[in-house]
């Protein structure tokens, strides 16, 4: 029979190609490690980061972003209460980690430190022996066998992906090593005493290219079993290495605020927030 | 304000952008009217014009991947960028399409058109509109229009469904046209390729300005 009208020849009728939906096509933790509820921080009178609410997720890189001064550092000093170390600094609201507010006045510190450990923006070795460096922390935690020791040197420097580097040179200076080295050799002396949250405020600001993109994997690695929160000026940074980004910024007042926080990927395509699309869109100020 | 450089040349992309679909749309214009009258030599101008607006997508392909590469553009500029990429191919093989219209003329050399369907040059005038409107959408950041000319894309696809049925039928009862038949069949599917086209270039549209990407009228061929 010869179909009366192309009406009733059959069609291929080709399925609506559904845009796949962000959040699950990224494959990202939702496991929340510490809970930021509420936390302003004051210097003396002035309050320097303020009411700024976000989860931080464990397995997952956390990058925040924003321009000089609006409280980047401040903020992520306050995972592991390195604020208490500035004259006058204060800090309220509540930051919630395995149920328990890091903010109060019964934690002891030594302790969350060794749980949310911390790396700078300048290399900062130890003026010794780049195996003193790595034992040091667990020595000070009251590891005192070689063996053991021996173990958590290689393991540490292995995990900082640097053993390879320096394994025949362990006994010498931390001091003589690059400074991409040196960066790795703290990431790895954090490593050593097993923390679960690794804060690294700027690490690859002083650091050229290839040494910045060393850290870059190895903070990619680290993610497969570790949180970290990294402070960073370098918004193709943040784009490449972070699952989730918050972006802070602040008035004239200098009062830094949590302007938007959200997936990476969703951040830096569509951001919700006007100010954060003239961030990274280079047209702020 | 800050970026000038960077603005310049996302202004200038548009400015390509603008331009390459002036000569695209010309040359839609061109082809179908060439072939309505039967002018063999606008026909071979379209065919031979066909070479700038390759030239013309290369540029702006180059143009775009330079401004990648150097400025690193985030959010809304990543997007238009992203978008002049798709719609500069799109308004090629727009363009490669009219000039197979035109090259359908050429084929056909002397001999008279078999017959004058009305719904070819319907389809003609209406695509060459939406891209006209598609591009307008695309300048005025306009992803609502966008989206209403996708709907339109049912209108070109009805019309070539007429004039598919009214060329089978002449064929059927006048078999020695069959060749000539033939070529307007190519004509008409031209068209609609064009008009689906054209719903891609608003899907860029509504890329660029929502961030969202999205099949919005998925077209019957």
């Amino acid at each position: 029979m010869r179909p009366e009208s192309i009406a009733e020849m059959p069609r291929v009728q080709a399925p609506a190609v559904r845009p796949r939906e962000r959040d699950e096509a990224a494959a990202v933790s939702t496991d929340v490690r510490l809970r930021a509820e509420h936390v302003t921080v004051h210097y003396g009178a002035r309050p320097a980061v303020e009411d700024v609410t976000l989860n931080v997720y464990h397995r997952a890189v956390t990058a925040i972003i924003g321009p000089s001064g609006c409280g980047k550092s401040t903020l992520i000093r306050v995972f592991n209460r390195m604020n208490d170390l500035i004259p006058g600094a204060r800090s309220a609201g509540r930051v919630e980690m395995d149920g328990v507010d890091i903010l109060g006045p019964d934690v002891d510190l030594v302790r969350l430190r060794r749980h949310v450990g911390m790396v700078f923006q300048k290399p900062n070795p130890f003026p010794m022996s780049i195996y003193d460096n790595i034992a040091y922390g667990p020595r000070q935690h009251g590891v005192r066998r070689k063996s053991q020791l021996d173990e958590i040197v290689e393991s540490s420097l292995r995990r900082a992906a640097l053993y390879d580097e320096v394994q025949d040179r362990l006994k010498k200076s931390a001091m003589g090593i690059s400074g991409g080295q040196q960066q790795r050799l703290c990431i790895a002396r954090a490593l050593a005493v097993e923390p679960s949250v690794i804060l690294m405020d700027e690490p690859c600001s002083a650091l050229d290219p290839i040494a910045t993109l060393k850290i870059e994997d190895l903070m990619r690695d680290l993610a497969r079993d570790y949180t970290i929160v990294i402070v960073t000026h370098n918004m193709q940074q943040a784009a490449r290495v972070s699952d989730y980004t918050a972006f802070m910024l602040s008035g004239e007042e200098r009062t830094g605020r949590l302007i938007e926080f959200g997936l990476t990927e969703t951040l830096f395509t569509t951001p919700r927030d006007k100010r954060t699309e003239e961030y990274i869109t280079g047209r702020f100020g | 304000m800050t970026r000038a450089l960077f603005d310049r040349q996302l202004r200038e992309m548009q400015d390509d952008v603008l331009i390459m679909s002036s000569m695209v749309e010309k040359a839609l214009q061109r082809s179908v009217e060439s072939l309505r009258t039967r002018d063999i030599a606008i026909s071979n101008a379209v065919v031979e014009d066909d070479l700038a607006i390759n030239k013309k997508r290369y540029e702006i392909e180059e143009k775009c991947i330079h401004t990648m590469a150097l400025q690193q553009p985030m959010a809304a500029d990543l997007r238009v960028l992203v978008a002049v990429l798709f719609i500069a191919t799109e308004l090629e093989r727009i363009a490669d399409h009219a000039e197979g219209i035109a090259r359908i003329n050429l084929m056909m050399g002397e001999e008279p058109l078999p017959a004058a369907l009305n719904e070819i040059w319907e389809m003609g005038d209406r695509a060459g509109d939406m891209l006209r409107r598609a591009i307008t959408s695309f300048i005025e950041r306009d992803a609502e229009a966008a989206r209403l000319i996708c709907d339109e894309d049912d209108v070109v696809d009805s019309l070539y469904d007429g004039a598919y049925n009214r060329i089978i039928h002449m064929m059927i009862s006048e078999p020695s046209d069959v060749q000539r038949l033939t070529y307007l069949i190519w004509t008409s599917h031209n068209l609609e390729r064009i008009a689906d086209r054209v719903t891609n270039v608003c899907e860029r549209v509504i890329f660029m300005v929502t961030g969202v990407l999205e099949e919005i009228n998925v077209s019957r061929y």
